[in-house]
């Protein structure tokens, strides 16, 4: 297959990842929909290493996986503590700087 | 699979194989994917998510990223998404979306943005020229494994260092962010004691079924001022009585009217529709003993 298929698959995952973000209110979910949409970004990196005949864009595509690893991390960690102060995971009730 | 590893750069998968084999994983991701959005258990997103890196590991061993491919299952379907459903487990999976718009025209304007931004990619992708992959025995010298080592420890080697700072310093931001500071002293074992006292139930909670005839679990226990108590019977034999239409204080008839309500897969005797059939009409000593009817009878019927 021709590295357009799969970059053009990339974008299509990206926008789910996007919407996916938009519409739910889990917090926990919409770091799922992040790290999907990380994944598109890393498979276009291949596609595009692919295409250039070189290793480059794999080498990014490993550093994309490290700081994802690190960020859902903190996140998740993140996500707890307010877990802990406010009984709840969703994105609604952490509203606190809105009033 | 070790023709496609040791192929370095490209694949030598036959150009056919990796036409399908690209469309296969490809409807499998995207429908995966929307499955992920839609669902409303956050549990059975982040079984989605696994479907989605799944399939795209599969697709950069396609692409000639083999170890990119190991990596993606390993840290993140092995370790992400491990850590997602651990905390799941600690947030509680009662945690589910409740999936009704808050903001109201939200998933419309949602699903109109997105629709926006994939149709701005693709035009802009499509402009592009994006060239075929060269042929895979032109791409790479070495194998996939040495020349990414040699990139990330020459090229990339500066990255490659701070990136041991980001980890040790999400290490450390989880833990302090994770941490609980005690906001009051742990109660030594004068203080439970004390406050056991001070609550004025000093034994344990007396357990069911204490009465000399009836040893029942949902009998209340007998407390020593004469009277029961409720609380020493399970919740769970309360809302069953109040499930099944009970009375915890009738007869055994209302046990046997109670009987019947009991759902028809979980009767115990094997006519199940039809717990009250009175014995010895068929051939009912031949089959399991119907123990809904046996005390009624068996107090009836003359040894």
């Amino acid at each position: 297959m021709s590295p357009a298929h799969y970059i053009f698959l990339s974008v299509i995952l990206f926008t789910i990842g996007a919407i996916g973000v938009l519409v739910r209110r889990n917090a926990i979910v919409i770091f799922m929909c992040i790290e999907l949409m990380l994944n598109a970004c890393n498979l276009a990196f291949v596609a595009f290493a692919r295409m250039h005949g070189n290793l480059d864009g794999q080498v990014v595509a490993f550093f994309v996986m490290v700081v994802a690893a690190a960020e859902v991390v903190v996140g998740l960690a993140i996500l707890m503590a307010i877990y802990r102060a406010r009984r709840s995971a969703s994105v609604d009730d952490a509203s606190l700087l809105k009033y | 699979m070790s023709h496609l590893l040791a192929a370095g750069g490209g694949t030598n998968l036959d150009a056919d194989y990796s036409v399908a084999f690209f469309w296969i994983l490809a409807v499998v991701a995207v429908g995966a994917a929307i499955a992920m959005i839609c669902v409303k258990q956050a549990v059975h997103c982040a079984l989605m998510l696994a479907v989605v890196m799944l399939c795209l590991a599969a697709m950069y061993a396609m692409q000639g990223a083999p170890f990119l491919a190991f990596v993606q299952v390993i840290v993140y379907t092995g370790a992400v998404l491990m850590l997602f459903l651990f905390v799941m487990m600690l947030i509680g999976v009662s945690s589910a979306d409740s999936l009704v718009e808050t903001i109201k025209g939200q998933r419309l304007f949602a699903g109109l943005a997105g629709i926006g931004l994939v149709v701005l990619l693709i035009v802009g992708i499509g402009h592009a020229a994006i060239g075929s992959a060269p042929k895979p025995g032109a791409l790479q010298q070495a194998d996939n494994l040495t020349g990414l080592a040699t990139l990330i420890f020459t090229t990339y080697v500066f990255p490659f260092e701070i990136t041991a700072a980001l980890l040790i310093t999400a290490a450390l931001g989880a833990m302090v962010l994770a941490h609980r500071e005690r906001t009051s002293p742990k109660p030594t074992q004068r203080d439970v004691a004390r406050r056991k006292i001070a609550s004025g139930q000093v034994a344990p909670e007396p357990p069911p079924g204490v009465y000399a005839l009836h040893d029942a679990v949902d009998m209340p226990a007998l407390l020593p001022d004469g009277t029961t108590t409720e609380r020493s019977v399970s919740r769970a034999m309360t809302q069953r009585d109040i499930d099944l239409r009970r009375d915890p204080q009738g007869e055994v008839t209302a046990d046997l009217e109670a009987g019947a309500n009991v759902a028809p897969e979980l009767q115990l005797s094997p006519g199940g529709a039809t717990p009250r059939t009175p014995r010895g009409v068929s051939d009912g000593r031949a089959n399991v003993p119907d123990t809904q009817s046996a005390p009624a009878n068996g107090g009836s019927e003359p040894e």
